[in-house]
């Protein structure tokens, strides 16, 4: 089987994506390097990036595991909630 | 199904408000609607199924008590009689496999399951029986009067009933918010990353030796974890594989490579890749799985509430398996039975709703969790995840492997292979604690 991105792996999914009202909020003061690095790991959709010493973190494509709120304790991750009903990710096969 | 958009008529008041359509929740409102009960469940999928995962296998005993000969009817993938168990170093695997004719009866059998179809199909049979499904809602807020829930909100709307059962899965914000449930600690939390792998039903029967509508559970431990907690598994679908990581959050960061890193070179190894060869994906999904055990059971009702399913954190990892609904489907019917109790005594009290708990204590659900309850510091033995596997390539390579050069005694190449991975002692103490924890 031929290697994929997570990008790729995402474009397969369904999702009904709510730009504007974004699910997650991050702390985008926090500059702890190590922290970050742990949730940009951790985060099975490659969501989070750090850049620039800072974290960079956009919610579409969201699996809504709650990975990265456990993995941060509340220290990048400081608002997770899921998306509003019917939005988000759709699973067509679980 | 009341879509989202359609009013529901607020005044009405039910007897029981479910939030989420998984196995547990669609469980109480069949068994509670059965009984004559006014039930709501609400769903923030679209449909019930559409926000549920799971590694992907049932077993079927629970249901089976519920839904007598269930498997005939619902839209499960294939009946697994076929167990492989696999540690994976670097470059080799040692397999376990086991076959057995019982696995193909009705009370012992497991089976391969897709939660977006099958938790629709079980979700329909509570319809049937008159349960109201709301859908693409998401429940926001409890409410709570004088201590006591007594309802949920979703938006503006408020929603009332005596008892509310929470079903809403592993991370439960509303478990959270009711202080039922601690936020899930890192060391007993593991990430599942998962694919659904297509594949011809002929090419999956040929690869893994299956009869028709037959299925492997493959468990696969070592390398893919990277030597933190966890590992692979493997389930046979009809027209597909599931193939997912598993790995406690805690040791991510510990490794250069991230989560979805680890999975794709997981999906590389020399024992993984040439089953899901000529795949194509089709889904990647991910989902939180609890590994504290017993020990991490939360407070399960409280005035007007009680808690069901991955909510209350009911799941077993013991390495060869992984438990987790069964548990959903049993906590869920008792859940309803308890409300059914409550309904008579006309008192949805903590005191009425702790018959929850002994009832759960009495079922195999906390005597399954409480008899394993040593599984989650087996676990913490790195030795089963890092050195045992290597160990097994040295022996096993030195037997198989002839090049023509002069032949060892076993003694002289085993004896050594085991020193190195701690010893014959810590084998032995790693073996006694599994002979406990299993």
């Amino acid at each position: 089987m031929k290697k994929m991105s997570v990008d790729d792996k995402l474009g397969i999914d369904k999702f009904y994506p709510d730009e504007l009202n974004p699910h997650i909020e991050i702390d985008p003061d926090f500059t702890d390097e190590e922290e970050i690095m742990r949730v940009v790991k951790a985060c099975p959709a490659e969501l989070y990036k750090y850049e620039n010493g800072k974290v960079i973190f956009n919610h579409e494509g969201c699996l809504e595991c709650g990975t990265c709120r456990v993995v941060s304790g509340g220290k990048v991750v400081r608002v997770w909630h899921y998306p509003m009903g019917s939005m988000g990710i759709e699973y067509r096969q679980g | 199904m009341v879509k989202k958009g359609e009013s529901i008529v607020s005044d009405d008041r039910f007897d029981a408000i479910i939030v989420g359509a998984g196995p547990a929740g669609s469980i109480a409102a069949l068994t509670l609607a059965k009984a004559g009960l006014e039930v709501l469940v609400i769903e923030r999928g679209n449909w019930a199924g559409s926000k549920n995962v799971s590694g992907g296998r049932l077993y079927g005993h629970a249901l089976e008590k519920i839904l007598p000969g269930f498997a005939e009817e619902a839209p499960i993938e294939r009946k697994i009689t076929k167990e492989r168990i696999s540690l994976l170093s670097e470059k080799a695997g040692t397999t376990i496999e086991y076959t057995d004719e019982s696995f193909r009866k009705a009370e012992t059998a497991s089976y391969s399951v897709l939660r977006s179809k099958f938790d629709k199909w079980l979700a329909e049979k509570a319809e049937v029986e008159g349960a109201m499904f709301i859908t693409g809602i998401h429940a926001d807020e409890m409410i709570v009067k004088d201590g006591k829930v007594c309802g949920v909100k979703c938006g503006d709307e408020e929603m009332e009933s005596d008892v509310v059962i929470l079903a809403d899965g592993v991370n439960s914000p509303l478990a959270q918010s009711l202080g039922m449930k601690k936020e899930l600690a890192q060391a007993e939390t593991a990430v599942g990353v998962k694919e659904v792998i297509g594949l011809e039903e002929s090419v999956i029967r040929d690869r893994f030796g299956l009869m028709e509508n037959e299925g492997c559970a493959w468990m696969m431990a070592g390398f893919p974890s990277d030597g933190g907690i966890g590992g692979m598994c493997l389930y046979t679908n009809k027209e597909s594989l599931s193939l997912a990581l598993v790995l406690t959050t805690s040791y991510i960061g510990q490794s250069e490579l991230s989560v979805p890193q680890l999975f794709e070179r997981a999906k590389a190894h020399p024992v993984v890749a040439p089953l899901i060869e000529g795949g194509k994906l089709l889904e990647y999904a991910a989902h939180l799985v609890t590994e504290g055990g017993y020990n991490m059971i939360p407070t399960l009702y409280k005035d007007g509430v009680l808690l069901a399913g991955d909510a209350a954190n009911m799941v077993i990892n013991i390495a060869y398996t992984v438990r987790g609904m069964d548990f959903a489907i049993e906590s869920g019917r008792l859940a309803a039975e308890t409300v059914l109790k409550a309904k008579e005594k006309g008192d949805f009290s903590a005191s009425t709703l702790s018959v929850y708990k002994q009832m759960l204590d009495n079922s195999f659900v906390l005597r399954d969790m409480k008899h394993h309850l040593a599984a989650p510091k087996l676990m913490e033995h790195t030795e089963l995840f890092t050195k045992y596997p290597v160990m097994a390539e040295e022996i096993f390579s030195e037997m198989f492997a002839i090049d023509g050069n002069p032949r060892r005694h076993l003694m002289k190449f085993a004896m050594p292979a085991l020193k190195k991975s701690g010893g014959i002692f810590k084998l032995a103490k790693v073996g006694m604690d599994a002979l406990r924890a299993l």
